[in-house]
């Protein structure tokens, strides 16, 4: 076996080419290099020496031969226990991905060894929904550029009160979807990379609400003014998103309750609106989170098949954020507030009649959409309306 | 009993080689642990006085050791090596545009050179020259005295006269003519190689009287068996810069024990004689 490297060095790549011809060869074979750097045999010794191939300098009967290399077995030992990370499709995943697997990609062919990757999240069972795939193409599809999907030039001139209630809305919206976008953040910083599409699909979910939070600021300060309040028992509610460790609760908790109601929130904005910015942002927004709660609930009907004691244990979480919130005030007063006067559109007792009404008739819409997707859970009627009834007041 | 192995903390990866290796070999039943230097020379005194066990020597401080060991009537064995330490040259080098065809050319010339005390990048091309009665100037770069040339930074900087054009030629490990033109150091193509020395072996693992011929054994045994194809080791030995452990041997330090003579850098007790030598 001979390789010719012509005039090129082992300063501009001529490894390649040799690294290349010893490849097919078994350890032990002999290859003889030719070539015209005149460093050619030193570098070839040098590189070898370093890659446990034998060196032997040529003779001046070797026919344009200059330096012989046998080749060794080191490169073949490194990959010796290698195996597959699974597939690369969704059929390729395997149930407890390895920690030494780490952010190789799936399907790639994974050297032995390395750091574990610090996922908690590493078992098909905790982690998995057969939707993920198609709701992160589908969302990938779906993104939207905040400066040209919202008509901000738009005429939004309301009478200041209705204007502040407009604005007081949109700072409780920001607030919950900034809980929104840290609670996917941190979970899919705890999943196995193995389970790549439910990653994709939490990233673009933590993308949605980072547009979400972006638009709804935007309005908030489209005339100028400042924003709106935040009270206590908003925040003291949201906190206990955040401090839920279980991936399943969690997503429970945010997408299937929380953005859940925040679905007939956004409805009822986008039917009240006062003005086309706020109408046109709600709606933006509503596309997103349907999303979001089709996946919470899939994740959650997946794990339903596999363990019977998910009814008990998402039934202890809505009780036990019940237990931890029942001495807080609830929903910010100025929120309930200013969804009436947004509905009512002006000030006069029959506008805020009307706005009243409107609020009320969202509550049982939020409650009634909440019994649904319990019920889609596997949650008896009763059951249902029962647990629905414990959610926060807070809406997310 | 513990063999205690001394290693010199040329890199901070140091840390991380013997770590992983002082694991693996506790795990694998031989109780082990090292003690780092700063410098070469004292590990060498403290090999040959037994206050260590084992050092991970570089051929200068092998050749010391064993020096200082036999003035005092102790024996030392050079027990492995990595395949990576057997048959090295190294390289007079000058600018390919220059009219140096050989190395007699070089009479009268500047040559650069490494550390004082780095066999490969000053003591044994200068030992190299002088056999062909090739007498130069010698411009040395002196960095990272006391570890034996393993800080290539003095090389390197020889390598970088040669390119501003200050010396005529420099030296250094053949290894290193392929990193430092790979890196940029020695644009390609601009330099050529106008001697190489004979072969020569870099470091051993050197082991003295202080542990029984058992343990000396299980210890030679041990390290003999790692496998490039054990997860554990190889990122250490990617790290340390082998892919197998060989057997340790003489036969490739002649070159610079005459290096050292002809230098008058070591006695031949092993004392420090080199003049300006401060470690």
């Amino acid at each position: 076996m001979m390789l010719d490297l012509g005039d090129l060095g082992f300063e501009q790549g001529a490894h390649i080419l040799l690294q290349r011809a010893l490849g097919p060869l078994r350890p032990g074979e002999e290859l003889g290099v030719a070539g015209l750097d005149p460093a050619l045999v030193m570098h070839v010794e040098v590189w070898c020496r370093a890659k446990g191939h034998l060196t032997r300098r040529a003779d001046d009967n070797d026919d344009g031969i200059r330096v012989w290399v046998t080749r060794g077995r080191a490169d073949l030992d490194r990959w010796v226990h290698a195996e597959r990370a699974g597939g690369p499709s969704p059929h390729g995943i395997v149930n407890e991905p390895p920690a030494h697997w780490g952010l190789a990609a799936r399907g790639a062919l994974v050297e032995p060894g390395g750091p574990p990757i610090a996922a908690d999240l590493a078992s098909r069972e905790l982690v998995w929904a057969d939707l993920a795939p198609s709701l992160y193409a589908n969302a990938a599809a779906s993104q939207w550029d905040p400066a040209t999907a919202i008509a901000w030039d738009a005429p939004v001139d309301l009478v200041p009160e209705i204007e502040r209630a407009v604005v007081q809305v949109m700072t409780f919206l920001v607030e919950n979807e900034q809980a929104a976008l840290v609670v996917p953040a941190r979970l899919l910083a705890r999943i196995h990379p193995h389970f790549r599409e439910v990653l994709q699909l939490l990233a673009v979910q933590a993308a949605d609400e980072a547009r979400h939070v972006e638009v709804f600021t935007r309005r908030a300060l489209l005339t100028g003014g400042e924003m709106g309040t935040s009270s206590v028992s908003g925040r003291e509610s949201l906190a206990t998103l955040l401090r839920e460790p279980d991936f399943s609760m969690a997503s429970f908790l945010l997408s299937v309750l929380g953005e859940g109601s925040f679905l007939n929130l956004l409805t009822f904005i986008d039917r009240n609106a006062p003005d086309p910015v706020t109408r046109q942002v709600a709606r933006m927004a509503r596309q997103d989170e349907a999303r979001h709660v089709a996946f919470g609930v899939a994740h959650l009907q997946h794990q339903g098949t596999l363990d019977r004691t998910l009814l008990g244990r998402l039934r202890g979480a809505i009780e036990q954020r019940h237990e931890t919130l029942i001495s807080s005030a609830g929903l910010n007063q100025d929120v309930f507030d200013s969804l009436v006067v947004l509905a009512a559109g002006e000030w006069s007792p029959a506008g805020i009649r009307r706005g009243y009404a409107a609020v009320q008739q969202l509550q049982a819409e939020m409650d009634e959409g909440r019994q649904h997707r319990l019920v889609r859970l596997g949650f008896p009627h009763d059951e249902a309306a029962e647990l629905s009834a414990l959610h926060t007041r807070n809406f997310m | 009993m513990t063999l205690l192995m001394g290693a010199v903390a040329y890199d901070p990866k140091v840390v991380t080689i013997w770590g992983g290796f002082r694991s693996w070999l506790n795990d694998n039943g031989l109780p082990f642990d090292f003690v780092l230097y700063s410098q070469y020379e004292r590990q060498a005194e403290d090999l040959a006085q037994g206050r260590i066990d084992a050092a991970w020597n570089s051929p200068l401080s092998w050749i010391r050791s064993r020096r200082l060991a036999q003035a005092s009537g102790r024996t030392l064995t050079p027990l492995v090596m990595r395949d990576t330490d057997r048959d090295l040259r190294s390289l007079i080098v000058v600018r390919a545009d220059s009219p140096f065809k050989d190395v007699a050319d070089l009479k009268g010339e500047t040559v650069a050179v490494g550390a004082v005390d780095s066999p490969q990048a000053t003591l044994l091309p200068l030992s190299y020259l002088a056999s062909r009665n090739v007498q130069v100037d010698v411009r040395r770069f002196d960095v990272g005295v006391g570890l034996h040339g393993d800080h290539i930074g003095g090389e390197r900087d020889a390598a970088r006269a040669l390119v501003s054009g200050t010396v005529a030629a420099a030296c250094m490990i053949d290894s290193n003519h392929l990193l430092f033109g790979k890196e940029g150091t020695l644009p390609a193509g601009s330099t050529r190689v106008i001697g190489q020395t004979e072969p020569f072996d870099h470091c051993n693992m050197t082991v003295g009287e202080t542990v029984s011929d058992q343990t000396r054994a299980d210890f030679a045994e041990l390290l003999l068996s790692m496998s490039y194809t054990d997860p554990k080791v190889r990122p250490l030995f990617d790290l340390e810069g082998l892919t197998r452990w060989e057997p340790g041997r003489v036969s490739g330090y002649p070159p610079l024990e005459r290096a050292v003579d002809e230098t008058g850098f070591y006695d031949a007790a092993g004392a420090v004689t080199a003049a300006d030598y401060r470690p």
